[in-house]
């Protein structure tokens, strides 16, 4: 016990004396958790618009106001003419242009219809789609207000609650893909470096040499970096219940339990990885593309596994951080306790075995 | 221990697939020798040497060090044996005293002794200036002294030294030679490997390994006798070349 409170000691040292391990450490974290929460957003603010109006009556006047009185929209400039729309969209700034058809009063009056355009600039497809879909629904509650007085016999009106997530914040979807990603990474990609290294630098051989079992030698480089996971995990939460007022609906316990066990399937893919490396630089490289990758790219995180290709889909069930994700989403956003999330537990369970039992596997072939 | 051998090396073998790294040595070392292990790059002394300190599994033969079977017994063997490897290997961000106490601490000294033993460390290497400093700050001549004196920190049966004395310069070998002596007079048997066909002459008995074989084991007086050349590096040639 005395050896590994000195071991464990030897770790703290290594790690507080190297600025960038610190940095990955405690700066991520937070520099990460406060990127995806304030600049990376799905929400549209104040987005520039141009208006082409060609008719300039009661009714367009009346809609551009709405448009620009909501929070979405700002009027950037007036346009003349067709071939102006090609050059705003070329200068950047903004990102839609309503065309108004000509007489648009007149016809809305005497036809009951007229018609304006939506041109968004699609170099951005999820802000295209979104700035459309937010001006049609201005348009359609403008029409509302128009037809108050006229009942329809028939209409089917779809009512929409969002619910888990009713002011569909981004942050509430990143705040669990970012814990994962910060937990992956702390816990493998920091553990294969710093096991690597002792390799490199030839104290790993001191080490086997010395009275200390091998599998102590692993457990006492693995210790801190549980402990420095889990304190991460805990500035996340404290950040995202805090900064973000992301509520925490289910239970603490479960949550710490959930995250343990994900820390330990990335503790033991670290040490696999740093089985199969003889630098750190190898360490860091399949650290980065084979676990970082695939965890922001097919764990559902940023791209939803459903509308994957079928293939992706089948390989996203081999990445544990799509079950982590899962279960954390549940237990954060919809309070929902072990009897939802026992397959996914499960699997993680599995994958953990799985992994511890490979990398001692593989370790033992590497003594010989 | 019979006969005083702290090493009874028979018939060692190791392969790897079907090559065959070393090939039924039989040596041994007596107590408080200075056993030079020689042999040109690949002759397989390392392997022969990794079986030895208990991180390797022989393939077949017999082996006892410090009077443990290295088949059965390799982490007893571990306490009573020091290690000193090729690469420089202590930590560079730890301070001097912090790596002795870190390698005194998994060696089981109790902190009493481990205060104790830094202080003698310290002291006879003259490093009292320096004993707060960062290792990676020292040159490599301190570097390699303060590691072959932490490898004999916990004061082993038998040390192991990989080419100790790899790029340092020859002052800083010839104090190191002393530090070797020093341990062998006090008891310690001294286990070493070398390039240097002139630290093979400081050796008790050499050893000279030739694919995976000992070719040769006697006194450098006896070696260079029976060869008939007035220097180790002739009779090394002469073997090598075969």
């Amino acid at each position: 016990m005395k050896r590994f409170i000195g071991f464990i000691k030897k770790e703290f040292y290594h790690i507080f004396r190297d600025r960038r391990s610190l940095f990955i450490l405690f700066g991520m974290p937070i520099a990460q958790i406060m990127l995806f929460g304030f600049a990376i957003t799905n929400e549209i603010n104040n987005v520039d618009i141009a208006i082409l109006d060609h008719s300039k009556d009661v009714t367009t006047e009346e809609i551009i106001n709405k448009i620009s009185a909501s929070k979405y929209f700002s009027i950037n400039q007036f346009i003349e003419k067709e071939s102006d729309i090609e050059t705003v969209f070329k200068k950047g700034k903004v990102k839609a242009v309503l065309n108004i058809e000509k007489d648009f009063s007149k016809n809305l009056i005497k036809e009951h219809k007229a018609t304006i355009q939506i041109i968004t600039d699609a170099t951005d497809p999820n802000t295209a789609n979104t700035i459309s879909n937010y001006v049609n629904a201005i348009l359609i509650q403008y029409q509302k207000e128009l037809n108050k007085e006229i009942t329809i016999t028939y209409q089917t009106v779809p009512q929409t609650r969002m619910v888990y997530n009713p002011a569909l914040k981004s942050v509430y979807m990143f705040v669990p893909g970012v814990m994962t990603i910060i937990l992956m990474l702390v816990s493998a990609m920091m553990t294969s470096i710093s096991i690597t290294r002792e390799k490199e630098l030839g104290t790993m051989e001191i080490l086997l040499v010395s009275p200390l079992k091998p599998f102590q030698v692993i457990v006492g480089k693995v210790f801190p970096y549980i402990f420095l996971s889990i304190i991460n995990a805990v500035v996340i939460v404290l950040l995202s219940i805090f900064i973000f007022k992301m509520p925490v609906q289910g239970s603490l316990f479960l949550l710490a339990l959930e995250s343990i066990l994900f820390i330990i399937s990335a503790l033991a893919l670290g040490i696999l990885i740093s089985t199969i490396s003889a630098t750190q630089q190898t360490a860091m490289m399949i650290s980065l593309m084979g676990l970082m990758l695939p965890v922001i790219l097919l764990s559902g995180f940023i791209f939803p596994i459903s509308s994957m290709p079928l293939p992706l889909q089948i390989i996203s069930n081999i990445i544990p951080a799509k079950w982590f994700i899962i279960i954390i989403k549940g237990i954060m956003l919809k309070g929902v306790g072990i009897q939802f999330i026992w397959k996914e537990t499960l699997i993680l369970v599995a994958m953990t075995i799985f992994f511890i039992g490979l990398s001692v596997k593989k370790y033992k072939i590497r003594l010989e | 221990m019979k006969n005083n051998n702290v090493i009874q090396v028979e018939g060692l073998t190791k392969m790897f697939g079907d090559f065959t790294a070393v090939n039924a040595i039989t040596f041994e070392v007596k107590k408080g020798e200075i056993f030079g292990f020689l042999g040109a790059n690949g002759a397989g002394k390392t392997t022969a040497m990794k079986m030895l300190i208990g991180i390797s599994n022989p393939t077949s033969g017999k082996a006892n060090v410090a009077g443990f079977d290295v088949f059965t017994h390799a982490e007893d063997i571990k306490k009573s044996i020091g290690y000193m490897s090729q690469k420089f290997a202590l930590y560079d961000d730890l301070t001097v005293k912090e790596n002795i106490t870190f390698f005194g601490g998994i060696y089981g000294l109790s902190r009493k002794r481990i205060k104790e033993k830094s202080a003698i460390l310290i002291e006879e290497l003259g490093l009292e200036k320096v004993a707060n400093k960062l290792v990676g700050a020292l040159p490599l001549g301190w570097k390699q002294k303060l590691s072959f004196s932490v490898s004999m920190i916990h004061d082993p049966k038998i040390v192991f030294l990989d080419e100790p004395t790899g790029g340092v310069d020859p002052i800083t070998r010839r104090q190191f030679w002393e530090m070797i002596y020093k341990a062998a007079n006090q008891g310690t048997t001294v286990f070493v490997t070398t390039h240097y066909m002139d630290e093979a002459e400081y050796c008790d008995r050499v050893s000279i390994m030739v694919n995976g074989k000992i070719e040769a084991l006697d006194t450098p007086k006896q070696l260079k006798a029976k060869f008939e050349v007035d220097n180790m590096n002739d009779v090394f040639l002469k073997l090598a070349r075969g």
